[in-house]
């Protein structure tokens, strides 16, 4: 019933990308070029070409994508990304002949394959992480587990008024200074070094054993609920690690893209005046 | 000395007022009699700043007091300016305790003392009626109230609130805002409300909002303190104030002891009246509410009309203009010949008082159709019932062979399935000769089938036959179906109802005409889910084809109707049929294969289960997502609020999900939509594709919110405009693409109106929210795809 992006419409766009690519690779085996093979054959400039209007399609998905109530589908869209995007892998590299060497057309073809590598970490990223955010969170929302951690917050607060103050200022660190994601770094480690509610739940442990009888009961309470609290963290930090992780290869591959037409941009404007 | 009058007006509502001021203007000697110290009561007690309404809004007022739709307090203040403006000689604080006499000669007892004399009465009490007393010792404390205007006036109190119906869960949900609030409910739980009320009043008790005692009832007050008996004997509430909500006795009593008789003992019957509202007593008129007329404009209309035709005066309908022009495709006819043409060569409509047929036909279309013209498709979803006033239609009863046709002839009616079952059509069907037809919407249809018994029963009649035809037999000559037909029983069950029981030896076949239902067996000590079953399909076929005891359970997942098929009579229908029988048998074993795919795979049982618990018995079309393949994006949130002026009516993450199936907080068009139901603005429509939709006319009132079991239905005040990308990109105006754009506050002299999902009706390229998924994770599915995505389902992944 549900079908995915990468086996959308039968694998249309991957047979399409294939036959592109497998014609384009006979050609060059066929070709015999004056010299050797180069971007200035009419086969490169023929090959150029559909890779310059490759990459000013698939760059245009960034707007296909934010334009609403259309009659086709994102899914067939994105799907055709992919796989056309991977066919200029062979495209670009036949185009250049295999000519490599510290200038503009080469830092172009580079970036190109550091955009498509992301890309290629975002299928995976799709592929994988969905499932591992739902069975993470096991059909409970952000909302409720906020809601519950605050829920323990406040229980903890009320069974710390009744006990020594060393205690209630390790409840007060445990609610206050307690963060869930935060830098890049933080969202992508999925864990905090430093979290408050860690560090009151040692600490308690350690008071436990010297605390008073009378307050055994209210302590082990106490840890019972920082405990449930920390896996509640623990849950909500890995959802944060998993959303990040689903987003972050995009900071790289969007900003990379662009980078990738100026330098596309300035290639082809020097091949003009050189020619 | 007794006083005698022309016209004596009993009740100030919107009618009498109209009347008197009629009667004032034709300077009649008159007076109008008024229980309480102002006029219209009924207005009076409604909630401050309540915003009335001026439906029906085609029909014109014909009156000499002013009215439009506005608040309370507007409308109540141009009535006692036109009462003054009028000279309305009008009595506040009398009673009418009896009426006697005839035509002419009519005495009236004012507050059972004094009596004054009367040529003519008009009777427009309404039926508010006398509102009923707690009947305890100590009531007259004076802190016992029978109504609440306005529930923000107490504050800090604990209040009592007596009584469990609408008004007292009303008031009671009002006061807690402010107040601590108990509630006594007489039985033992909430029966016969609204289900929103129902809703918010459990929710409330559930989080300890409201207290409630119940199987409870007042033995006795004192000061501060009421006094219950409750079935562990007494109990004591100490309260600041009491409020019993215990309803009105009806005005019927009074009425009948007046003289007017009712049409029959039913509770909603109503007084027998002439075309001129005259009842059967003549010289007695009845208007208004009580005649059965409780919109405030229709009221008012008669109230005008009543007193010209005392008078004497030719008196034109103010619909008159209205109906001549939906009969305008009738040339050469009056409105009044075709009424009568109506009601000769219609039955069903044939019930209905000249009354009620002219307000029913102020909602009806009338169409002429020439031969062949197509008057609805097969699958469209629209829901209208055609009543046919002469010519005749054919029904294409093969989808497959449009020559394959049944006629039906003048007097007959269609369409009603649609109605009935909530979903498209079954038929094409077209014109076959020249031919006038009616047209009626579904709400008014629904009004007439609840209202008058005799049509009820014709539509019944008729569509058993016909579902049996179109869903069991389709290919066979009606006359054969006699002996199947009359001895079909139309069954009701509430979800949760068991149909059908394991193991039992009974062995009739149910065809589900509305709902759903779920197959299940006991296997290994649970229940196994087996399979759903859409309304137009059958059950029960396998122990009648065996003759073995049921193999598994049949229990309703929504309120479902069946048409229970006599065993006997089926079976004989199978041994005339052979073509049928190996039909039904070739249907009988795929559904082995399938039971026993399911039971293989028993967690697909489990998702029909959770499926079902998410209302999508009754849906017919909702959104579904593959969490295994959803980036969470959101970008199905942002193409709504982009296609729907900044207001997604979609939560993606709300929902329950089961394995990797989720279902979000978005509308599942439900085949009986619940917010339907109880739209006084009657805003909420099914579009020919089945998107249920609100339109602009949606008055802000909330019920729809409150009756949607699924919460998918928003109050919201209108988005702000929508700035241009540059101007929010340079400028920061506004909210940006695909931004929540919903006003935090209230926007001056803004009101909330309901926002709900439709479907994108109005966009070609479908649902946005599914076009605009990037990786094919949402998907939208009807009942009938449902169990593919069952056996689809492999190891969590939909």
């Amino acid at each position: 019933m549900h079908e995915g992006f990468l086996v959308y419409g039968g694998f249309r766009y991957l047979k399409l990308a294939t036959l592109l690519s497998v014609v384009a690779i006979a050609v060059y085996g066929w070709h015999v070029p004056p010299d050797e093979p180069n971007g200035g054959t009419w086969l490169g400039y023929g090959l150029g070409s559909i890779g310059a209007a490759l990459i000013l399609w698939l760059m245009w998905f960034g707007i296909r994508k934010r334009r609403y109530g259309t009659t086709d589908t994102l899914q067939g869209w994105l799907s055709a990304h992919v796989y056309l995007g991977l066919s200029l892998i062979i495209v670009a590299t036949l185009h250049t002949g295999f000519q490599f060497g510290w200038n503009l057309h080469t830092l172009a073809y580079s970036l190109m394959m550091l955009v498509i590598a992301s890309g290629f970490f975002g299928i995976y990223a799709y592929a994988r992480y969905p499932q591992l955010m739902t069975e993470n969170r096991r059909g409970v929302t952000t909302d409720e587990v906020y809601n519950e951690i605050g829920e323990l917050d406040r229980e903890c607060r009320q069974v710390a008024s009744a006990l020594p103050d060393a205690i209630a200022s390790l409840v007060l660190v445990s609610c206050n200074e307690t963060r869930i994601g935060g830098s890049v770094f933080r969202q992508l480690s999925g864990v905090d070094a430093n979290c408050g509610t860690t560090r009151a739940f040692d600490g308690i442990r350690d008071l436990a054993s010297s605390a008073e009888a009378t307050h055994g009961a209210d302590i082990r309470k106490l840890i019972s609920l920082i405990g449930k609290k920390s896996t509640h963290l623990r849950t909500m930090r890995r959802d944060v690690q998993l959303k990040a992780l689903l987003e972050i290869w995009l900071y790289f591959h969007v900003p990379m893209s662009f980078a990738l037409l100026a330098a596309l941009a300035g290639h082809v404007l020097s091949v003009f005046y050189y020619w | 000395m007794t006083e005698n009058f022309d016209i004596v007006i009993v009740g100030s509502g919107p009618a009498g007022l109209s009347a008197a001021a009629r009667a004032a203007q034709r300077g009649v000697n008159h007076v109008l009699f008024e229980r309480t110290d102002h006029a219209s009561d009924t207005i009076y007690k409604y909630q401050k700043k309540k915003f009335v309404m001026g439906t029906p809004d085609v029909l014109p007022l014909q009156s000499d007091m002013r009215f439009e739709a506005g608040v309370r307090e507007d409308i109540l203040d141009t009535w006692n300016a036109g009462l003054e403006e009028h000279s309305v000689n009008i009595s506040y604080n009398c009673e009418v305790t009896a009426i006697e006499g005839s035509k002419g000669d009519f005495t009236l007892t004012v507050n059972g003392k004094e009596t004054v004399k009367a040529k003519h009465v008009i009777m427009s009490i309404g039926v508010q009626g006398n509102l009923r007393q707690m009947g305890v010792p100590g009531q007259e404390w004076e802190r016992v109230q029978y109504q609440l205007d306005d529930p923000l006036e107490y504050e800090g109190e604990t209040v009592v609130v007596i009584g469990a119906g609408d008004a007292g869960i009303e008031n009671a949900i009002g006061l807690t805002a402010q107040n601590q609030v108990v509630m006594i409910n007489r039985g033992s739980e909430f029966a016969r409300v609204k289900q929103g009320n129902l809703n918010a009043i459990m929710a409330a008790i559930e989080s300890e909002t409201i207290e409630c005692y119940y199987s409870a009832t007042a033995a006795r007050v004192e000061p501060g303190l009421l006094v219950l008996k409750t079935p562990e004997g007494e109990a004591e509430v100490k309260c600041d104030r009491i409020i019993a909500r215990l309803g009105a006795n009806p005005p019927r009593r009074f009425v009948e002891a007046c003289g007017i008789k009712f049409s029959s003992e039913d509770r909603s019957a109503l007084p027998e009246l002439s075309a001129t509202y005259e009842s059967s007593v003549e010289g007695m008129y009845v208007v208004g509410a009580l005649a059965g007329y409780p919109l405030i404009k229709q009221a008012m209309n008669q109230g005008y009309e009543v007193v010209e035709t005392i008078l004497g005066h030719p008196v034109r309908p103010a619909d008159q203009a209205l109906l001549e022009e939906r009969f305008a495709a009738i040339e050469g006819m009056s409105v009044d010949e075709v009424l009568e043409a109506i009601q000769t060569n219609v039955p069903l409509l044939s019930h209905m008082s000249r009354l009620q047929l002219r307000e029913f036909m102020l909602e009806s279309q009338i169409h002429r159709f020439k031969p062949k013209d197509t008057i609805f498709e097969r699958n469209d979803f629209t829901n209208s019932v055609y009543s046919i006033v002469d010519g005749a239609v054919d029904i294409q009863i093969n989808p497959n062979d449009p020559s394959e046709v049944v006629t039906l002839h003048s007097g007959a009616f269609f369409g009603e399935m649609g109605l009935l079952s909530g979903r498209r059509r079954t038929a094409t069907i077209l014109a076959h000769a020249d031919s006038i037809l009616v047209e009626t919407p579904r709400r008014a249809m629904l009004k007439l089938i609840s209202s008058i018994d005799a049509a009820k029963r014709v539509i019944d009649e008729a569509a058993i036959a016909r579902q049996i035809q179109t869903h069991l037999a389709p290919n066979i000559d009606p006359a054969l179906l006699d002996e199947v037909v009359s001895t079909a029983t139309i069954e009701s069950f509430s979800a949760g109802d068991v149909v059908i029981q394991e193991g039992e030896t009974s062995n009739d076949v149910y065809l589900i005409r509305s709902g759903s239902m779920m197959v299940s067996r006991r296997i290994g000590g649970r229940d196994v889910v087996l399979s759903y079953i859409p309304a137009g399909n059958y059950v029960g076929e396998m122990a009648m084809l065996t003759e073995a005891p049921r193999s598994a359970t049949v229990k309703a997942t929504v309120a479902s109707e069946t048409i229970r098929i006599d065993a006997g009579a089926f079976k004989r229908l199978l041994e005339r049929e052979p073509v049928l029988k190996r039909e039904i048998e070739a249907r009988f074993q795929d559904r082995l294969v399938q039971n026993v795919e399911t039971e293989q795979r028993p967690d697909s049982g489990d998702i029909i289960d959770f499926l079902v618990n998410q209302g999508l018995g009754e849906a017919t079309d909702v959104l579904l997502i593959d969490e295994a393949l959803c980036v969470r994006c959101d970008n199905c949130e942002k193409a709504c609020a982009e296609t729907h002026g900044g207001k997604s009516r979609l939560k993606r993450e709300a929902g329950p999900t089961f394995g990797t199936l989720h279902v979000p907080t978005s509308c599942r068009h439900c085949e009986h939509p619940h917010c339907m139901s109880d739209c006084p603005a009657d805003s909420i429509h099914r579009a020919p594709n089945g998107e249920v939709f609100i339109d602009d006319k949606c008055i802000g009132c909330g019920n729809c919110a409150r009756g949607c079991p699924y919460n998918v239905i928003h109050m919201a005040y209108p988005p702000p405009e929508k700035p241009g990308l540059l101007q929010w990109l340079f400028m920061g105006m506004g909210p940006g693409p695909g931004e929540d754009k919903t006003p935090r506050e209230k926007p001056a002299g803004a009101r909330e109106t309901a926002t709900k999902c439709d479907m994108c009706k109005d966009i070609s390229g479908g649902p946005s929210c599914v076009s605009a998924c990037p990786t094919g994770a949402a998907i939208r599915v009807k009942p009938e795809e449902f169990f593919s995505i069952i056996t689809s389902t492999k190891s969590g992944r939909a």
